[in-house]
């Protein structure tokens, strides 16, 4: 339970992968390998790849039914593939569920149900993973260390430039991009490798996809690779250093926004055109 | 109950959130509750010069002892989003179980009261594992245990009241000293609760997923907390709250009664949610649970000091329940954006 967020010490973690870049030998963060999911008579990975490079914002785009959420459900543990390996760090990896991943140091931020709205900030950056007193007052009474909580909270808020003074008062009480803050900052607290977010402007207005595109920028500042599904052209377009597209169950190819035009990323997307 | 959130007038409501969200008072705030206690004290000080006397309120605190104890647990599972219909005829149960066993059987006393309190533990154990076991809503499962604990009693029982209790098992019943007022241990085992169950769910972890396994079971669930053991936890926890409720109902009746605390199952729930806390989940004090016990429990006692017919207590009771959804109902709106 005394867990200390992994944001401490991945700065020096991930610069170390970063001097292979140099050598031209990149390893991925995370890597996979000819994944296979079958449901029933439906296939919906087919043997697909993928690879997340250090520091990178990696967005995952397909149409509806081209293997998306079953690849994420692969990589956070929510489903186990029945073939293809994954690794981590170089390391091969097998998580048995979604905690199993996260101990493992991937995050994943879901679209709506990120935080519980009646509890505060702090409680919903800890929850889970609560941080008790020292002492007897800890070990025995099993008291919550709340002023730690919410000094640590405070802090992680403000390095990705959230702005919200309390971290006592309810989540609720705050604006839909703000919550989703509050959800980005426990994924980035937490993780020490890797950070995946699913549609998280999805259910937002455009002011506060602007925040929320800002904090996946800040999150890779900080060294953290992140992976975005979206449906939202433009919002890949303005953040994603790198687009993985999937079609058919397996990876159609990858590109760079610089390279392509999104006409031509819907035309890989949709089969149109074959790189 | 202020002012400001007793109007029913939506208009009002909608003006007051548009001038200022914090305005109105938020969800599970046990601010409602305290203003409503205190007017009510101090309308019945004004009616009766025996009210606040030490020894009327420690009668209050006395009457409202066994109720206050099961709501204890009621507060527990309303904060999971569920409830529980059983928590009266389990407590009966348990209270006939001690009774039986240490009259009837000769089993040392204090052995028959863990005994006792076993077996409710068992029944929220049951209740808990047919709500996260095999699915099924909380409202049925404990109305379907309310009829089997009501039945073993009465099964259990023979019909029959025991008397000629050991000592032990009334010993809660006795009064001390304090200053000039007898205050009855019981009394001081409820509040002793009350401040247990505040610590255990305002500063433990445990008691933070109670809350958000009841505000959000999804988020609760992906953010690595195990739902179904903490429900299965809370449902048993309960029933053995029950079990102290079935010590304190024999311990202020002096005898085991088949037929005692029917009624006490919706007094609980009046109780919890007079307290403020939420019946849709996640929100709430059992502190508040506790004033919205003394509430009613003052709200009886000062009428009977004034004379009122007694039918009038109940008609009062209800009204404040449907007054307190009704500000719990419009709190949750407000915050659902």
């Amino acid at each position: 339970m005394n867990q200390k967020p992994a944001a401490d010490e991945k700065q020096s973690a991930t610069q170390e992968a970063g001097t292979n870049e140099e050598t031209g030998l990149v390893q991925p963060v995370m890597k996979a390998r000819g994944l296979v999911q079958r449901y029933g008579p439906v296939t919906a990975l087919d043997g697909c790849d993928f690879d997340l490079l250090p520091g990178e914002v990696l967005a995952v785009i397909g149409d509806n039914g081209a293997g998306k959420s079953s690849l994420i459900k692969a990589l956070t543990g929510a489903a186990r593939p029945d073939e293809g390996q994954i690794w981590l760090d170089g390391k091969e990896v097998h998580f048995k569920s979604p905690l199993d991943a996260r101990r493992q140091g991937i995050e994943t931020v879901y679209q709506n149900l990120a935080v519980a709205p009646a509890l505060d900030i702090a409680s919903n950056l800890y929850l889970g993973r609560e941080k008790r007193r020292k002492g007897v007052l800890g070990t025995v009474f099993r008291m919550l260390d709340k002023p730690a909580m919410k000094t640590a909270s405070a802090r992680h808020m403000a390095e990705l430039n959230i702005g919200l003074q309390s971290m006592g008062g309810a989540v609720e009480n705050l604006s839909g991009g703000q919550r989703q803050g509050v959800a980005v900052a426990r994924a980035a607290a937490w993780a020490s490798h890797v950070v995946i977010m699913d549609e998280p402007t999805a259910a937002l207005g455009v002011k506060e996809s602007a925040q929320v595109l800002e904090l996946i920028g800040k999150v890779r500042e900080r060294g953290l690779p992140v992976v975005l599904i979206s449906h939202n052209m433009p919002h890949v377009f303005e953040i994603a250093d790198r687009i993985h597209i999937q079609r058919l169950g397996r990876r159609a190819g990858v590109v760079k926004p610089s390279d392509h035009t999104m006409s031509d990323v819907v035309a890989i997307m949709t089969g149109a055109v074959q790189i | 109950m202020s002012t400001v959130t007793s109007s029913p007038a939506s208009s009002v409501a909608s003006r007051l959130r548009a001038v200022s969200p914090r305005l109105a008072i938020p969800a599970g705030s046990t601010i409602g509750p305290i203003v409503a206690f205190l007017l009510a004290c101090a309308f019945f000080t004004t009616q009766s010069s025996q009210f606040l006397s030490g020894g009327n309120l420690a009668l209050v605190i006395q009457q409202v002892m066994v109720v206050g104890t099961l709501a204890i647990g009621q507060t527990l599972i309303i904060l999971t989003a569920g409830i529980d219909l059983s928590c009266g005829a389990i407590m009966a149960f348990g209270g006939i179980v001690m009774a039986k066993l240490a009259v009837d059987t000769g089993m040392p006393p204090l052995l028959a009261i863990a005994a006792g309190i076993t077996v409710c533990a068992s029944f929220g154990l049951i209740n808990g594992l047919l709500v996260t076991r095999v699915s099924l809503p909380p409202f049925i499962v404990t109305l379907g245990m309310l009829n089997v604990a009501f039945a073993l009693t009465h099964i259990y029982s023979d019909e029959q009241t025991i008397s000629g209790l050991p000592s032990e098992l009334t010993a809660l019943g006795n009064t001390f000293p304090l200053g000039r007022t007898d205050v009855t241990y019981g009394s001081v085992l409820m509040l002793v609760l009350f401040a247990v169950f505040a610590y255990i769910l305002g500063q433990t972890a445990w008691g933070k997923h109670v809350y958000a396994v009841g505000n959000a079971p999804e988020a609760a669930r992906l953010t690595g907390i195990p739902v179904r053991r903490r429900l299965l936890a809370v449902y048993t926890i309960a029933g053995a709250v029950y079990g102290i409720a079935a010590l304190l109902l024999i311990a202020r009746t002096g005898v085991g009664d088949p037929k005692a605390g029917q009624t006490d199952n919706l007094d609980s729930i009046t109780a919890v949610v007079l307290g403020g806390t939420s019946l849709f989940g996640g929100r709430g004090l059992v502190i508040g649970t506790l004033i919205g016990a003394l509430l009613v429990g003052v709200i009886r006692n000062g009428l009977q000091l004034m004379g009122v017919p007694s039918i009038y207590q109940i008609l009062i009771t209800g009204i404040l329940v449907i007054l307190a959804v009704t500000v719990d109902q419009l709190s949750r709106k407000r915050s659902q954006r």
